[in-house]
């Protein structure tokens, strides 16, 4: 069983296919909380790089900038999800089209 | 072997639920497939010996963020079929099939030269250290060494080397240290602002915002 060994492509390889399909859900889909979620996926996928190369190369900064990133990623939840709410709430069937109220 | 299951039991349950929330008609099933991708990359960063980071994947993903979400969407009452069935826009199904496909091909190219270097890397620093000869090989090379990656052939990861909470405490409270008070400003401006959003569309609809929270009665 030497020859088949978990390396660090493997890893690379998964966190690319999640940040792929985060990114083709974010284009397709047109419910903002969905959207949203796609992100998070999208944000996983660079996570799961960052500790691969962590652990290939022995180096801590990478799970620091994880840590930095799970920080930015809540904090944008926060706010997308502050923004869902007060768009919703005036028009509960509106989709990620319908969101043009910045359009001047 | 045993880490070749792990990998494979994770790494599937991981696409398994990025699919799922991509696909789901229901926002609420969307959310718990989002929750098994959490999961499943939670056991990878422990195969990673990465165990900090998966204790606070679990606490603050799995247990902060899908419970927002889930939180918006029982508050909202979004919860039925969603609109799939009105499908894409075509220019925008267009445009999700070409980054989908051309992102495939780009990073299956960048995987493999990822790949190709890690296998150079050995003789590479090899023959950089007979050309250098006494003087300080380059951070790479260095890093490697540091690791023991160099030593042995055989070892396809740096599992001699454990990174634990106070190594990166260590990192996060020296080099990063800037960088963290950034981030203390960055959440206050993230709570501060959410609260004026969530305000402001109180006052626009004034009453039923207040008294009514049953978002049920706006439907149309």
């Amino acid at each position: 069983m030497s020859g088949l060994e978990v390396t660090t492509g493997w890893y690379l390889t998964l966190g690319a296919m999640l940040f792929l399909i985060g990114g083709t859900g974010l284009l397709v889909r047109r419910n903002p909380l969905i959207m949203l979620m796609c992100v998070e996926l999208m944000l996983n996928g660079v996570n799961l790089s960052f500790i691969a190369f962590a652990d290939r190369f022995g180096d801590v900064h990478g799970h620091t900038v994880v840590l930095f990133v799970l920080v930015v990623a809540a904090a944008e939840v926060v706010v997308g999800l502050g923004l869902v709410v007060a768009v919703l709430r005036a028009s509960p069937r509106a989709t990620a089209d319908d969101l043009s109220a910045l359009k001047g | 072997m045993v880490e070749v299951v792990v990998f494979a039991v994770a790494g599937a349950a991981c696409l398994a639920g990025a699919v799922g929330v991509v696909l789901s008609r229901n926002p609420v099933h969307a959310a718990l497939m989002l929750v098994m991708t959490l999961f499943g990359i939670a056991v990878l960063f422990v195969a990673l010996q990465a165990h900090f980071i998966a204790a606070v994947q679990v606490i603050v993903y799995a247990g902060a963020i899908v419970v927002l979400f889930l939180f918006v969407i029982m508050l909202l009452g979004v919860d039925r079929a969603a609109e799939l069935s009105l499908g894409a826009l075509p220019a925008q199904r267009w445009t999700a099939a070409a980054f989908g496909i051309g992102g495939a091909a780009v990073l299956v190219w960048l995987v493999a030269a990822v790949d190709r270097i890690f296998q150079g890397l050995p003789s590479y620093c090899a023959e950089e250290a007979a050309k250098l000869g006494r003087e300080a090989p380059s951070a790479v090379c260095a890093s490697l060494q540091e690791a023991g990656a160099l030593g042995s052939e055989s070892a396809p990861t740096a599992t001699n080397y454990l990174i634990d909470v106070s190594a990166i405490a260590r990192s996060l409270f020296s080099d990063y240290v800037y960088a963290f008070e950034l981030t203390s400003l960055l959440l206050i401006v993230a709570v501060i602002g959410t609260v004026i959003l969530a305000r402001r569309s109180g006052y626009g609809e004034s009453a039923p915002a207040e008294s009514g929270e049953t978002p049920q009665e706006a439907r149309p």
